[in-house]
Parts: C-alpha cells; sequence; structure tokens
C-alpha cells in the first residue's frame, strides 16, 4: 500500500512541478505583460500544490528524502509525470493546448479525488480544484480565442492540438498502482475521469471549431519513468543549482 | 499566563506582507490560536497553494511571540477546509476599499468613484489572489480581490 501510495503522490507532484517548470519559462517571454502574469501566476499555483504534495511523499517515503530531495535529487528515470506536461513550450498556442488540456484532467482528477479515503491527498484535491477551476476558465478561453479567431491562428492551435494529442492517451491508464489504491478508495478508476474530461474538452473545441483527426499512435511512458530527451534538459536546468552545491539554500 | 485572546489581538496586529492595510487575522489565514497546557498551537492556511507569503508571515508569527516572551509554541500550516474570501472580515473589505482594491464580493465596484460599469482587464494580477479590472466610468485600473 505505501509503495503505491508513495508512487501516486509522487505521479501527482512530478505532473505539478513539471508543468510550473515549463510555465515559469514564460516568464519575461508572454505576448503581453497582462498574460505574462498569469501564465507565472498558474506556475505558482501549480508550484505550491508540487510543494504540498511533495511533503506528503517526504511523510511517507521510505529513504527518509525532504521534498527538495525529491525535487532536486531524482533522475530523470525517477519521475513518474505524464509526457504532456514535459512538452516543450512550443509556441503561445503549444503552451496553452498544452495547459487546457491538464486544467481540463485535473479539475476532473480533483473533483473525484476530493473524495478519497486519504485526509492529505482529498485535503490537497480540495484546495487545489478551486484554483485550477480558475485555470481552466483562463485556457479555455484562449483556446475558442484562438480557435475561432483569424486563419492564421486557427490553423496554428489546430495544429497544437493534433501534435499533442498522442501524449493523453497516458492520462487514463490505470496501473496496478491504480487497482491497488482504488481498492482502498484512495484513488478512482482513470476510465471514469476520462469520459468526464472528454466532455468538457469536446464542448470548447467545438466551440473553438478545433478538430482533432490526429491518428497517431498514443505514447506512454512517463508514468514509469520513461521519458523525452526534452525532459532531460528540463531536468538539467532546473537541478542544476542543487546538483552543484547541494542543499544550498537561499 | 497570556490568554488566547491577548494572541488572537497580537496577531491581528501582523500586516498581510503584500496588503498592508489588512491583518493576517482580518484576511482569515490564522485559523486557530490553542494553549495545550502551556504549549501553544497556532494553525494557519495559505489563501493560495503558492502564496509566497505564507512563509513571511509565518516568521512574522514566531517575531511576535518571541518579543512577548513566549517561546514554547508550533505554528502548523493546514488545507482543511481550503482558505476562502468568506472569511474574509466586513472591517477588512471597507480597508481594502479604502486601499483602492475592489473587496471580494460579487458586484464589483470601482474603489475610485463607485461604479459598477468595469470590465476585467486580466483574471490575474500583481498577486495570486487578485484579478486586473478596469473601470469604464471614471477609466481607472484597478486590482479585485477575487472570490474564491
Amino acid at each position: 500500500m505505501t509503495d503505491a501510495l508513495f508512487t501516486y503522490v509522487l505521479r501527482l507532484a512530478d505532473d505539478s512541478l513539471i508543468l510550473s517548470q515549463r510555465l515559469s519559462a514564460w516568464c519575461y517571454n508572454g505576448p503581453f505583460l497582462e498574460e505574462d502574469i498569469a501564465l507565472t501566476n498558474i506556475a505558482l499555483d501549480y508550484l505550491g500544490r508540487a510543494n504540498s504534495l511533495y511533503e506528503y511523499a517526504s511523510s511517507i517515503d521510505k529513504k527518509l528524502r525532504t521534498p527538495d530531495d525529491l525535487a532536486f535529487k531524482r533522475n530523470t528515470n525517477e519521475f513518474y509525470n505524464c509526457l504532456l506536461v514535459e512538452q516543450p513550450n512550443g509556441h503561445f498556442g503549444d503552451t496553452i493546448a498544452r495547459q487546457f488540456m491538464m486544467d481540463a484532467f485535473y479539475v476532473t482528477l480533483f473533483s473525484f479525488l476530493k473524495n478519497s479515503s486519504d485526509e492529505n491527498i482529498s485535503a490537497i484535491a480540495e484546495k487545489s480544484i478551486k484554483e485550477t477551476v480558475y485555470h481552466l476558465r483562463h485556457s479555455s478561453k484562449w483556446v475558442v480565442r484562438l480557435g475561432d479567431g483569424t486563419k492564421e491562428s486557427h490553423h496554428k492551435i489546430s495544429h497544437s492540438f493534433n501534435n499533442l494529442w498522442k501524449y493523453t492517451g497516458e492520462l487514463f491508464v490505470n496501473d496496478s498502482v491504480n487497482e491497488d489504491l482504488k481498492k482502498k478508495e484512495v484513488c478512482v478508476c482513470l476510465k471514469d475521469v476520462e469520459n468526464k474530461w472528454i466532455s468538457i474538452i469536446s464542448e470548447v473545441l467545438t466551440e473553438a471549431n478545433i478538430k482533432i483527426n490526429d491518428k497517431s499512435k498514443m505514447s506512454y511512458g512517463g508514468r514509469i519513468g520513461n521519458h523525452s530527451q526534452d525532459f532531460k534538459q528540463l531536468l538539467d536546468e532546473m537541478q542544476c543549482l542543487q546538483r552543484t552545491y547541494p542543499d544550498a539554500k537561499w | 499566563m497570556v490568554s488566547e485572546q491577548t494572541i488572537w489581538s497580537l496577531l491581528k496586529r501582523i500586516p498581510d506582507p503584500e496588503i498592508p492595510v489588512i491583518s493576517i487575522v482580518d484576511l482569515g489565514v490564522v485559523r486557530k490560536v490553542k494553549f495545550y497546557d502551556t504549549e501553544l498551537h497556532i494553525e494557519i492556511t495559505p489563501t493560495y497553494s503558492g502564496c509566497p507569503a505564507l512563509q513571511m508571515m509565518q516568521d512574522e508569527i514566531e517575531k511576535t511571540l518571541e518579543k512577548k516572551g513566549i517561546s514554547k509554541y508550533k505554528i502548523n500550516t493546514v488545507l482543511r477546509p481550503a482558505w476562502t474570501t468568506d472569511w474574509m472580515s466586513i472591517e477588512a473589505k471597507k480597508k481594502l476599499k479604502k486601499f483602492g482594491i475592489a473587496p471580494p464580493e460579487k458586484n464589483i465596484i470601482c474603489p475610485q468613484c463607485n461604479s459598477r460599469d468595469v470590465e476585467v482587464i486580466s483574471q490575474f494580477g500583481s498577486t495570486a489572489c487578485k484579478a486586473l479590472y478596469k473601470c469604464n466610468a471614471c477609466l481607472e485600473p484597478f486590482d479585485y480581490f477575487k472570490c474564491i
């Protein structure tokens, strides 16, 4: 139980940290000032959530690692975030497509996890869902604005969605970790999450006039530690300071 | 011995680091003050998960307690129940408005000229808890404390 729980909490934490790290790179690079502030605000919420989750993970870690150890001293293959969050920022439309799909995923997942039998997970879900509903409103508006905007913006964001679609299958795979925890009502069946997620996605994409016609095979691996080359670069940059000056503090 | 009531009034003097006109008690961040025998337990809760001010608030609480000669204390961060703007006192909302920030209410009113003719510029503002608005009557931009 503890091993499955630890892995499960790490998956949630890693998703949040890596997405936050990606979003932070928009600081000073946003298309305009308000949007720069919006993306970095969202990054901050995800970072805060990652912190709560790492604190919990640290408290049940058999190797007794601190939250910072978990974030900065694990190797590529020890991270369990989904592949979608690690995809490069690309242009603004790519970032928005990725963000929208993750916001919708977390709004849905947390609406289930609020009732988790695990006190810590349910408290974090209850806290985070309020923020993520707000994030989803922001990303949905952009999807509609770009998809239903000019010919060029429509073309670009349609391409973003079709490019990223192959990474969405992984979000809904029930494996031994989930199965184990589902029995104890700690987590939920990801197929139920998928159904709700699809309905949010379809509604917004229809309004945005975006069609998914990508037929690529789904990519898997993030949840068991198999990541892309891009991820390795992200980690190198994120962990550089702690690797060079171990335990350095502000 | 110092009473819990005294502790509350001491904490009420600690300003929010980002919006100094209201205190951390007004904001609803302090959830519990209780003595267990001689040990003081204080519970605080973040407004937003990534609120960078929480650590500063905790440092300020520690300083205040130590100044008062209290050395046996524990400050815990709790996440449940999740913080809501409903916990903000009426007094705090009035202070916010006077400071130029529209308080967290359903009907958003321009803090400068009281017009209801306002529109959102950005859902995200200068801090995690605020959004950026502008008034169509006096044309001034202003911060709005988001309802959550």
